[in-house]
């Protein structure tokens, strides 16, 4: 038996589509638990037809910042940072922070969403900069930065359930064919090849951010065809070597590798030189609350500029000025003021973007997948036959990709309960029916579905579950999909005009810490130039 | 008595023919050696998991004894078919003697007061063995002149219970262990009444019986493969030494066992001390420690919720005061308010020189701001990755500032003969934390030869003036302990990180080995 067709069993019963959910839909929770997501009764106000005008006093501030998630928080740090201060930061949701946001509950703080960032690469200097600025680089050792040990992922980092036991890494080890083996040591060469890749213009193939990689055609021609097809014509069909190349695309892209570009499926592996002094260039950084220590820490950067339960509803021009005229709505009161700005970072999904700020986009290219993300709390930590518990624990028989120990990295002593964070990407199916059945089906029949993956990796765990919440992200992702290097509307967002520019991962196409938060820094500095203010470029 | 009484004058007892005859004597002699090895066992059992043997084995061989006469005295309301019931009986024996033995090990951490459990079980099994007898004698009644026949079934009897006890303590117990024993005996109690059920099909209709005799013997067969993992499951039989307490906290099963003298003490079924000769080993924690401080004034003590190093630290009057961190509460409780085990620490958790805190030593240290002149660190061995984290350059590193500029730390450091890359690692990780590290080792008979690693800011100094009145440090053996031949020899090992856990994972590699 293959993974593959394991893991084709266990999709019949785990996401048989729309049908099932609507089978399940009226079941009861059989756990406490909540069913959580991001706001789109707020969003979906923006398709409204009529909303109210502005009222009162046209209040004048020098950047306008729309969307509080990541690349937002970079742009208010990166202004911050450059003594820059007058500037709004708005943000729909309740809490800054967008995938990043974390929950917590008396057993641990848990991530709802994005969760680690894997050491940075010698290009990322912003991103570098400010892991100095928050004390997770610490100094020196022979040239390379030194990264705090604390806010590295601890051993045991990640385990692979793979023909009953648990093993050590994510790469299947034994029971493979020689064949298979050949295969899988062929790809991890040619990955090892572009990784040290450089292009005609001097810039490596692939670079993290990806807006740094050469655009020498011998790589940028990858983008024509998908990262399944790429796997075909190379040879590189072993179905092990498949689902786990699957698992990663799903995994960073939320897509299968058949709708993903080869070059974003090859940049996954290609692009990550993780520069850290004593070896740990291939770690990751992370915390019982995810990426929200990253969030809150760009948050704490802002003084009082952070304007949450506040979005932008319209961006034109202004009549009066070189500036641009935001109205801004209050959900809270339902009120609608007027801002006047002399420019605008739009740190919002492009699709959100397209909506409030017509004049200044493009339409086009994006799509985005949706996930799910539950936090599964339980009495004692799972076991299982073979390596012990790790930070990140995969199946090879499960559709979803596992789940993360939310406590790995502050417990001293193992034994007791913990947070565990479950992740699926609904990625088989269209997105947009997709986010259908995710605002229909009820929170009983998610659980079912998650107590029933996570009991199938971990049968020690039956009775130990004591709540399940459950978090659905309508547009978790931006989909990498072919072409997208070449997409009008996405180079056209990524070039920004003044005085507005956009800053979000999705002008990237890959949504991952690194690119929000380098989208949102060239942001903010192409704002500071415009408004003359000096600084020193971090990009 | 007539030898050829017919069938029908006594319906339920079918005259037995030859064969049968044979069966029924041979069952005999299995059934009073099985009857013996039950005895045997639950009195063995008993004394090993609540110590005290003579009153053990006294009570339970008197409990089964008064329990074969009540099955005795009970075997008269058997007023027909006596086969029937004797080979019903026999399948009842071998479902509760086969699993008597692997039953009372799982049920001792389980059950609130194991002794119910025992005695009922001594109880049902002696009612049971006090039927067979009589019944047998009365089976048999038709085949034998009486006289013959109290001969022949006692004879067998009493030869099966000399076989038994010969078996027992010379072949069962150290070669099968006593979960196999139990289920051998078992399987052989079953053997009679299957025997005993095939050679009455012809006239009997034994459909159900054979039935559920067999359904037992399958269950003693899966129980006899499944020994081992039984035996895992029920920790206690892995002791060697009667278990006189255990418990599981959040945090660690403790187990104390008592041989004779010989207390010890078990976390997570790692040894921690004997009694018999846990002073070298809390000598060499904390002397060589203490005395190379001018002043050791403040002591920390990390681990070491048993008391010992405590111990030995209060009795240096320098001392004005020791903190105690450790994880679990439960530890503390027990060797500060039970009487017998706060004499083996001599009252020290009581102390009012002494401060113990619950908490998690590797967040705790990260939060204290104290200044300490000497540091004990004693925790279980690095057998997994949340131990391992004890034994880091990061937790060392916070260890050192804990650490007054003059002042003196030591390291359990695990056996530097057995794993010497581990413990070699230990001197690299605090070398690494910007300390200097010494090894050091001393014979522990309990463990073997046993390593400590002590480290300061600066220099350690050669020789230490050791206080009089200790049973194992001299100043020539203490000089002695730093000496290490080849195959303990310092070699190059990795520093123990965070992110790598190079230790927990030298230390699974090199006892694994030595353990086979």
């Amino acid at each position: 038996m293959t993974a593959e067709t394991t893991r084709r069993a266990v999709l019949g019963g785990a996401l048989a589509g729309s049908a099932a959910a609507l089978l399940e839909g009226c079941g009861e929770p059989q756990w406490p638990g909540t069913l959580g997501g991001a706001d789109w009764q707020r969003g979906h106000l923006l398709r409204a037809a009529t909303l109210p005008a502005a009222t009162g006093p046209v209040e004048e501030v020098g950047v306008l910042i729309a969307g509080g998630g990541v690349a937002g928080l970079a742009t208010g740090w990166r202004l911050a940072e450059a003594g820059w201060t007058d500037f709004r930061l708005l943000e729909l949701e309740d809490r800054a922070g967008g995938n990043a946001r974390s929950g917590r509950n008396a057993v641990s703080a848990y991530p709802l969403g994005a969760h680690y960032l894997p050491v940075p690469n010698r290009e990322a200097r912003a991103l570098r900069h400010m892991l100095e600025r928050l004390g997770m680089i610490v100094g020196e050792e022979d040239g390379a930065p030194l990264y705090d040990p604390y806010q590295l992922c601890a051993d045991l980092e990640e385990r692979l359930l793979w023909r009953g036991g648990w093993q050590e890494g994510l790469v299947p080890q034994g029971g493979l064919s020689a064949a298979d083996r050949a295969q899988w040591t062929r790809f991890q060469a040619t990955m090892a090849d572009f990784r040290s890749a450089v292009g005609q213009d001097g810039r490596p193939a692939f670079a993290l951010p990806m807006a740094l990689s050469s655009s020498d055609p011998r790589f940028r021609a990858l983008d024509a065809q998908s990262f399944a097809q790429w796997l075909d014509r190379q040879g590189l069909t072993a179905p092990t070597l498949r689902a786990h190349l699957r698992y990663c695309c799903r995994d960073d892209y939320g897509t299968e590798p058949e709708q993903v570009s080869a070059w974003a499926g090859i940049h996954y592996f290609a692009a990550r030189r993780g520069w850290a002094a004593r070896g740990d260039g291939d770690r990751e950084l992370t915390w019982p609350e995810g990426n929200d220590r990253l969030a809150r820490a760009m948050a704490e950067r802002l003084t009082g500029q952070l304007r949450t339960g506040h979005s932008l509803i319209r961006l034109t021009r202004d009549p009066a000025g070189p500036g641009v005229l935001g109205d801004v709505l209050d959900h809270a009161r339902n009120t609608v003021r007027r801002i006047r700005a002399r420019a605008a970072v739009l740190a919002m999904p492009h699709f959100v973007a397209r909506r409030v700020a017509a004049d200044f986009t493009a339409p086009g290219g994006f799509s985005y997948s949706p996930w799910v993300v539950a936090n599964v709390t339980v009495r004692r930590p799972p076991g299982g036959k073979g390596v012990p518990l790790a930070w990140d624990n995969v199946s090879t028989a499960s559709e979803s990709l596992g789940y993360v120990v939310a406590t790995h990295q502050s417990a001293g002593a193992a034994g007791g309960p913990t947070v565990l964070t479950w992740y699926l990407p609904l990625s088989r199916e269209d997105p947009a029916q997709v986010r259908k059945l995710l605002l229909t089906r009820s929170l009983g029949a998610w659980q079912r579905q998650v107590a029933a993956d996570l009991l199938a990796m971990n049968p020690d765990l039956d009775g130990a579950i004591e709540r399940i919440d459950v978090w659905r992200w309508g547009h978790a992702m931006v989909r990498p999909t072919p072409g997208f290097l070449t997409d009008p509307a996405r180079l056209d967002a990524a070039a920004g005009r003044a005085p507005v520019w956009f800053a979000h991962s999705d002008l990237s196409g890959l949504s991952l810490f690194e690119e929000a938060h380098y989208r949102g820094v060239i942001a903010a500095e192409a704002a500071l130039a415009h408004c003359g203010h000096p600084f020193e470029s971090l990009a | 008595m007539d030898d050829h009484a017919p069938a029908a004058s006594e319906p339920g007892a079918p005259q037995a023919p030859a064969p049968l005859a044979v069966i029924l004597l041979v069952s005999v002699l299995v059934v009073a050696t099985c009857g013996l090895i039950y005895e045997l066992l639950a009195g063995t059992l008993a004394s090993y998991l609540l110590g005290d043997s003579v009153t053990q084995f006294s009570t339970v061989i008197g409990t089964y004894l008064f329990a074969m006469g009540v099955g005795s005295w009970l075997s008269r309301h058997v007023h027909r078919r006596e086969l029937a019931v004797f080979v019903r009986v026999e399948i009842l024996i071998a479902a509760l003697g086969g699993w008597s033995a692997a039953g009372l090990f799982l049920l001792f951490p389980l059950v609130g007061d194991f002794r119910i459990a025992l005695y009922a079980l001594v109880l049902s099994i002696g009612v049971l063995v006090g039927l067979e007898i009589p019944l047998l004698i009365r089976i048999l009644r038709h085949r034998f002149a009486f006289r013959e026949l109290v001969s022949n079934v006692l004879t067998y009897d009493y030869v099966g219970a000399l076989i038994a006890s010969l078996l027992f303590p010379l072949v069962l117990v150290p070669q099968l262990g006593m979960i196999r024993t139990g289920f051998v005996f078992g399987l052989a109690n079953v053997a009679v009444a299957i025997a005993l059920l095939v050679a009455l099909r012809r006239q009997e209709r034994v459909g159900a019986d054979l039935a559920a005799a067999l359904l037992v013997a399958a269950s003693l067969l899966a129980g006899l493969a499944m020994a081992d993992r039984l035996q895992r499951w029920s920790e206690i039989a892995f002791y060697n030494e009667p278990v006189i307490y255990a418990r599981s906290t959040p945090y660690q099963r403790i187990v104390l066992t008592r041989r004779n003298a010989d207390l010890r003490l078990y976390l997570n079924g790692n040894l921690q001390f004997s009694t018999r000769d846990e002073y070298r080993y809390h000598e060499a924690l904390v002397w060589p420690v203490l005395t190379r401080v001018a002043q050791p004034r403040r002591v920390l003590i990390l681990g070491g919720g048993d008391g010992l190093a405590a111990r030995e630290v209060l009795r240096d009057a320098r001392v004005g005061h020791v903190t105690l961190v450790d994880l679990d509460p439960e530890m503390a409780r027990l060797f500060r308010d039970t009487p017998q085990l706060a004499q083996l620490n001599g009252g020290a958790l009581a102390s009012p020189r002494l401060t113990l805190v619950n908490a998690d030593a590797f967040r705790w240290v990260r939060t204290e701001q104290g200044r300490y002149d000497a540091i004990l660190v004693d925790f279980p061995d690095p057998t997994e990755f949340s131990l391992g984290k004890l034994y880091t350059e990061s937790f060392y590193r916070e260890v050192a500032r804990l650490l007054a500029p003059q002042g003196m730390m030591t390291v359990q450091s695990t056996s530097p003969l057995v794993a010497p890359r581990s413990f070699w690692t230990v001197a690299s990780t605090l070398e690494a934390a910007g300390l200097q590290a010494r090894g050091y080792h001393a014979y522990v008979p309990s463990f073997g030869e046993w390593g400590f690693t002590m480290a300061a800011h600066g220099p350690i100094a050669a020789a230490a003036p050791l206080p009089p009145g200790l049973r194992f440090l001299t100043p020539a053996s203490e000089r002695a302990m730093f000496d290490f031949p080849p195959d303990m020899a310092r070699r190059p090992t990795p520093v123990n990180r965070l992110d790598n856990q190079a230790l927990v994972r030298s230390f699974a590699e090199e006892w694994g080995r030595y353990d086979g």
